[in-house]
């Protein structure tokens, strides 16, 4: 659904939203310059963007650069997704105490509900927080993802540039943010202009913008919105054909390449830590030394270490072949079965930040290869 | 309710610098709490006082090195309900497992005025190549929460919640910025059983691979990628696995590879 309601703010003007969300209440969060990364942390004025910085990312390689210009958001994804603020990496659930006489108390998790305004979520990144919450809220609710879930104010950046590593455009989540914002921004800058196209999504988006000082949307803008998108679309590095995937990786289970990226691959995990739809968790019942008190976490797990499959007798999938196959079928095929949708928004991470550059679409494309080879093969004969 | 007798912890030494043994004395907060909860039967760094055997819980620091060692171990065992290792020395060799490489012999002409004096093995090896271990500590040092961890758990007749997956993991989870992928520094990370909370990531360095081999460690994808995205030499690579945990298998294997 397109919105219409909308303006263009001014480069000058635009440290207005950090300030009227902060005043409502939100704590702001959005990408700001760490360890030589773009990451997202809480921010408190337009100083603290990456002002002028841009990335450039290729598989298990990250860079930053200065730019020519003082653009504010001319990069791409962080490190870490959204996930982090949406289902923290280790979270209490309850905590227990003995009582006089031999009973106990369980009290469970008090969340109060957060806050939080994501500045410049990219559209790739939006569709994998839908994709969370159906996750998370789609059955039983979690309490905790849905205290911070359903508080968060979400302003959209269109992404005005691609990376190599990035291939949204194939998964159909990007560059352009449709949906599901409050705000979403377009930044336009060139030797005229620095200045913000607005849309609004939603009502709460509106309210906000009406305090912002803005002018209306001209054709012309809309227009240079769409051309710096199709810009984008031309620049990404990378695609899927996820033409019969899905049936395609189900019915491979052997396949010599499960056997090829296994050798590669370090099982460290890295890639579904940094996954913005990745969720799997694990739960920890600790007790302290006098026994008297007990309390439960959960953590952040992945289906690359050999602990998350252990049940009695062993482990499933002690192999890293199992273990990749596992997460690749997962990711392309069978999460279709799960959620009806496909768990990957190709917004490269698992590609940037695997130590060897293991790339999610050179895997697709060597399974789509030697199928359609086989294809051509059989009608030869 | 009746009261418990209080089990019996003891702490051995066998040859290592005293460091994780010292972990427990470190854990300040938790060390009365400790005390109160079990009978400290045998804490050479604590106490003279030495109660006698059988213990429930020894706490092995060090690794074998002599022949009267090798016997030690055998009584301490015999001793001990539970008995458990702690420290890169006790579960991998240690750093005096690098004199493995080599031939002793030599070492001891060479430090020593009167090497006949000296009666030691070829090898610095684990406890677990002597005795049944019911549960390995690693670390060099060992971690203070880990160990409050695997004596609570002990306590309360549960299984440690102690990871045997990567750093990488512990690394995300802090939010860290991967120093390998962003600054191309070389990390062990990838291959390092976790337990440190990714210090050395945490403070833009490279893992030094102190708890040793993760679970499946995938020691010769990573070499690859030190030699062909980080520009490491095989020296580099060799220096990099021959430390604390020189001799655990993982490590040691790696190292050969990439030696001249
Ligand atoms: S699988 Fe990789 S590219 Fe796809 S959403 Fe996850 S991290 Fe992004
Ligand atoms: S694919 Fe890469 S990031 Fe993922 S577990 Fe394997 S080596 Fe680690
Ligand atoms: S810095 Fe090291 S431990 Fe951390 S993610 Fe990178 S390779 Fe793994």
């Amino acid at each position: 659904m397109r919105n219409n309601s909308g303006g263009v703010i001014q480069r000058a003007d635009i440290g207005q939203l950090l300030s009227v969300l902060t005043e409502k209440g939100y704590i702001t969060i959005g990408p700001t310059l760490r360890d030589n990364t773009i990451v997202y942390d809480e921010i408190e004025s337009v100083q603290d963007l990456p002002i002028g910085w841009t990335d450039i990312q290729a598989p298990g390689s990250y860079r930053l650069i200065k730019r020519d210009d003082e653009a504010l958001f001319a990069y791409n994804t962080a490190p870490q997704s959204w996930k982090r603020y949406l289902n923290p990496p280790r979270i209490r659930l309850w905590k227990a105490q003995r009582t006089e006489g031999g009973g106990f108390t369980v009290d469970p998790e008090d969340y109060a509900p957060s806050k939080y305004a994501f500045i410049g979520v990219r559209a790739c990144e939006l569709k994998a927080i839908l994709i969370q919450d159906k996750v998370f809220l789609g059955g039983y609710k979690d309490p905790c993802y849905q205290s911070r879930r359903e508080g968060a104010f979400i302003v959209a950046v269109n992404c005005t540039q691609a990376n190599e590593t990035c291939f949204c455009a194939s998964m159909n989540s990007g560059p352009k943010a449709e949906s599901d914002y409050d705000l979403a921004l377009t930044e336009i800058i060139d030797e005229q202009r620095h200045e913000f196209v607005v849309e609004c999504g939603s009502e709460r988006g509106e309210e906000i913008l009406k305090e912002l000082q803005h002018r209306p949307v001209e054709a012309e803008d809309s227009q240079r919105v769409d051309e710096r998108i199709q810009e984008t679309i031309s620049q990404m590095g990378r695609s899927m054909d996820t033409h019969r995937l899905q049936s395609l990786l189900a019915s491979q289970p052997n396949h010599p390449r499960w056997e090829e990226v296994a050798e590669r691959c370090l099982s460290c995990a890295n890639c579904t830590m940094a996954c913005p739809t990745c969720f799997c968790s694990t739960v920890e019942d600790v007790t302290d030394l006098t026994g008297d008190h007990a309390e439960r976490w959960r953590q952040w797990d992945s289906c690359f270490t050999m602990d998350f499959t252990y049940i009695s007798g062993g482990h499933v999938r002690s192999s890293v072949m199992s273990r990749y196959r596992q997460w690749m079928t997962h990711k392309l095929s069978t999460w279709h079965d799960q959620f009806g949708v496909s768990g990957c928004v190709g917004c490269g991470r698992c590609i940037t930040w695997c130590p060897v550059g293991i790339d999610i679409t050179e895997e697709v494309a060597a399974f789509q290869n030697s199928h359609s080879q086989k294809t051509t093969n059989s009608v030869e004969k | 309710m009746k009261a418990r007798r209080k089990p019996k912890l003891a702490v051995w030494k066998f040859a290592s610098c005293d460091g994780c043994q010292l972990t427990l004395l470190d854990c300040e907060d938790e060390l009365l709490a400790v005390a109160d909860v079990v009978e400290i039967a045998n804490f050479p760094e604590a106490s003279r006082e030495v109660a006698r055997g059988p213990y429930d819980l020894s706490l092995v620091e060090g690794s074998i090195t002599t022949p009267h060692d090798a016997e030690r171990i055998r009584t301490i065992r015999k001793q001990s309900k539970f008995l458990v290792s702690i420290g890169a020395c006790a579960t991998a060799g240690g750093i005096q497992a690098l004199r493995n490489f080599r031939n002793v012999r030599e070492f001891l002409s060479i430090v020593y005025a009167r090497p006949d004096y000296i009666d030691t093995l070829p090898h610095s090896t684990p406890i677990a190549d002597h005795v049944f271990v019911d549960f390995e500590l690693r670390g060099c040092p060992i971690s203070k929460v880990q160990l409050v961890e695997l004596i609570s758990a002990f306590l309360g007749n549960r299984k440690p919640n102690i990871s045997s997956h990567s750093v990488c993991v512990e690394c995300k989870l802090r939010g860290n910025t991967c120093v390998m992928i962003a600054n191309k520094v070389p990390c062990l990370g990838p291959v390092t059983h976790a337990g440190c909370d990714a210090l050395c990531p945490s403070y833009n360095r490279g893992c030094f691979g102190c708890f040793g081999p993760k679970e499946t460690p995938n020691t010769s994808s990573l070499s690859h990628q030190w030699s062909n995205g980080l520009s490491a030499s095989d020296r580099d690579i060799v220096h990099a696995y021959r430390t604390f945990n020189a001799y655990a298998e993982a490590f040691k294997k790696e190292a050969t590879t990439h030696e001249p």
